[in-house]
């Protein structure tokens, strides 16, 4: 018999007691070589920015291979661990520093696996932030395809001057498709 | 009576948050579906209104970096960081307590050398948190934050200090069931949990609608640690046990890869 799964709860709102710590959103330093900015609001059903929202990003390297590297929370400034974290500002906004991944496989649609946390929010949800521009990858993807093309939309982050935007709503008419992965109950 | 408190009075009284729950409840009991994790949606805790997605989420096969977790090693973590109640001049005020237990994947296997991290509010329910503004005082000597890696069987250990209940602003005269933060990881991204671990007996269970969301009395309570004896240690520490069993597959890619490897 499996046993069944601990319930979660709110992550509430002193969580970055917790959970921040020194450079937890920057994968790579700010201004190396390669470096984009991921950014973006968490946004509630009114619109409004979640200012107590948690931001985690697990994510391949540029050439589709995963770290298998301690370090995240004591960061050295040159090791790669594909793991960030990053707590939202006053206004919902989030900001990582780090590389676009690649595709785990050839020809695959690049993404980051996502998890994001709020006071408020009872349990974590997961969704993933793809990569704008390879077309053809991207349209033949097994979620993005069967997705209708508003929800298709919520999952593709969108490229600006200094790397990527992707906004996570969590509610409302243009909410964020969010995932459950096999063996997860309600 | 906090006298810097704004006026409570526009705040709704428990008695419409507990009529809230009670209905709720008796809708879930009647419905005959077993649940084991809180819902979403659930409007007794206000917060959670216009912050639960109003579609239910996608089922989706993990892809390779799902299927994968972080790596966090001893260049994360000092061993000291898994005791609450050092690193300051003195010692905290409080019960100390220890809260030790297992972290096993989905299968029932032991989650080794991974991440456990935990916060919570000192003996008087205060966090040592800037927007913390219950006037309850802080403890020079606890700053409420600890972190360990489970070792080869998925044993975690924190030694820290007992938190009090703190009130909150959800309704009038709410107050929080005493309880710490954990935030686990397990062999795959998808296993990734938040929680919160409570006491046994906690006369506010009834009333807390965080609690209450997971409106499965047998699940709700797998989050309330059992005060265990061998833990407690001979005027020292009083002891609690609590495992954490984490959700969907607790596969490796080198699983993955043998069971889809064709043919066997
Ligand atoms: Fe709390």
């Amino acid at each position: 018999m499996t046993p069944i799964a601990t319930p979660g709860q709110t992550v509430g709102p002193f969580f970055h007691l917790g959970l921040s710590y020194d450079r937890d959103s920057e994968l790579v330093p700010p201004g190396s070589p390669a470096a984009v900015v991921l950014r973006g609001r968490v946004l509630d059903g009114d619109g409004h920015g979640v200012p107590d929202a948690l931001v985690e990003i697990w994510q391949a390297r540029p050439d589709g291979t995963i770290a298998v590297e301690p370090g995240s929370l004591r960061r050295d400034g040159w090791t790669f661990t594909g793991f960030g974290r990053a707590s939202t500002g006053p206004d919902g906004t989030y900001a990582f520093t780090t590389v676009a991944p690649g595709p785990t496989e050839p020809g695959r649609a690049a993404f980051l696996a996502v998890a994001v946390f709020a006071r408020g929010l009872l349990n974590r949800l997961f969704t993933r932030a793809y990569l704008p521009g390879d077309t053809a990858a991207l349209a033949a993807d097994p979620l993005l395809s069967a997705l209708p093309e508003h929800a298709r939309r919520t999952l593709v982050a969108e490229a600006d001057g200094q790397g990527f935007v992707f906004d996570i709503r969590l509610r409302g008419p243009a909410e964020t498709v969010f995932l459950r992965y096999p063996g997860q109950r309600p | 009576m906090n006298p810097l408190a704004v006026p409570a009075r526009e705040l709704e009284p428990q008695s419409v948050i507990s009529s809230e729950m009670a209905a709720l409840d008796a809708g879930y009991r009647g419905a005959g579906v077993t649940e084991t994790q809180p819902r979403l949606d659930y409007p007794p805790y206000r917060s959670s209104l216009a912050r639960h997605p109003g579609r239910a989420a996608y089922d989706v096969d993990p892809e390779t970096i799902e299927r994968c977790a972080p790596c966090f090693g001893a260049r994360d973590v000092d061993p000291l960081d898994a005791d609450l109640t050092v690193g300051h001049p003195g010692a905290p005020i409080g019960e100390r307590t220890v809260v030790t237990g297992r972290v096993l994947d989905g299968d029932g296997r032991p989650v080794r050398r991974q991440l456990v991290e935990i916060w919570q509010a000192n003996a008087a329910g205060r966090y040592a948190h800037g927007r913390d503004q219950h006037p309850a005082p802080l403890d020079p000597n606890f700053t409420g934050a600890g972190r360990c890696l489970t070792d080869d069987d998925g044993w975690y250990r924190f030694q820290t200090i007992k938190p009090g209940p703190y009130p909150w602003r959800n309704h009038r005269n709410a107050w929080r069931p005493a309880h710490l933060h954990f935030s686990v990881f397990g062999t795959a991204f998808t296993q990734r949990l938040v929680t919160q671990l409570y006491f046994p007996g906690d006369p506010l269970f009834a009333l807390d609608p965080i609690y209450q969301s997971i409106v499965d009395p047998r699940a709700r309570d797998r989050l309330v640690a059992a005060y265990d004896h061998d833990v407690t240690s001979h005027e020292w520490a009083t002891g609690y046990r609590w495992d954490i069993v984490l959700t969907g597959p607790g596969q490796t890619p080198l699983d993955a890869e043998a069971q889809d490897g064709g043919g066997a």
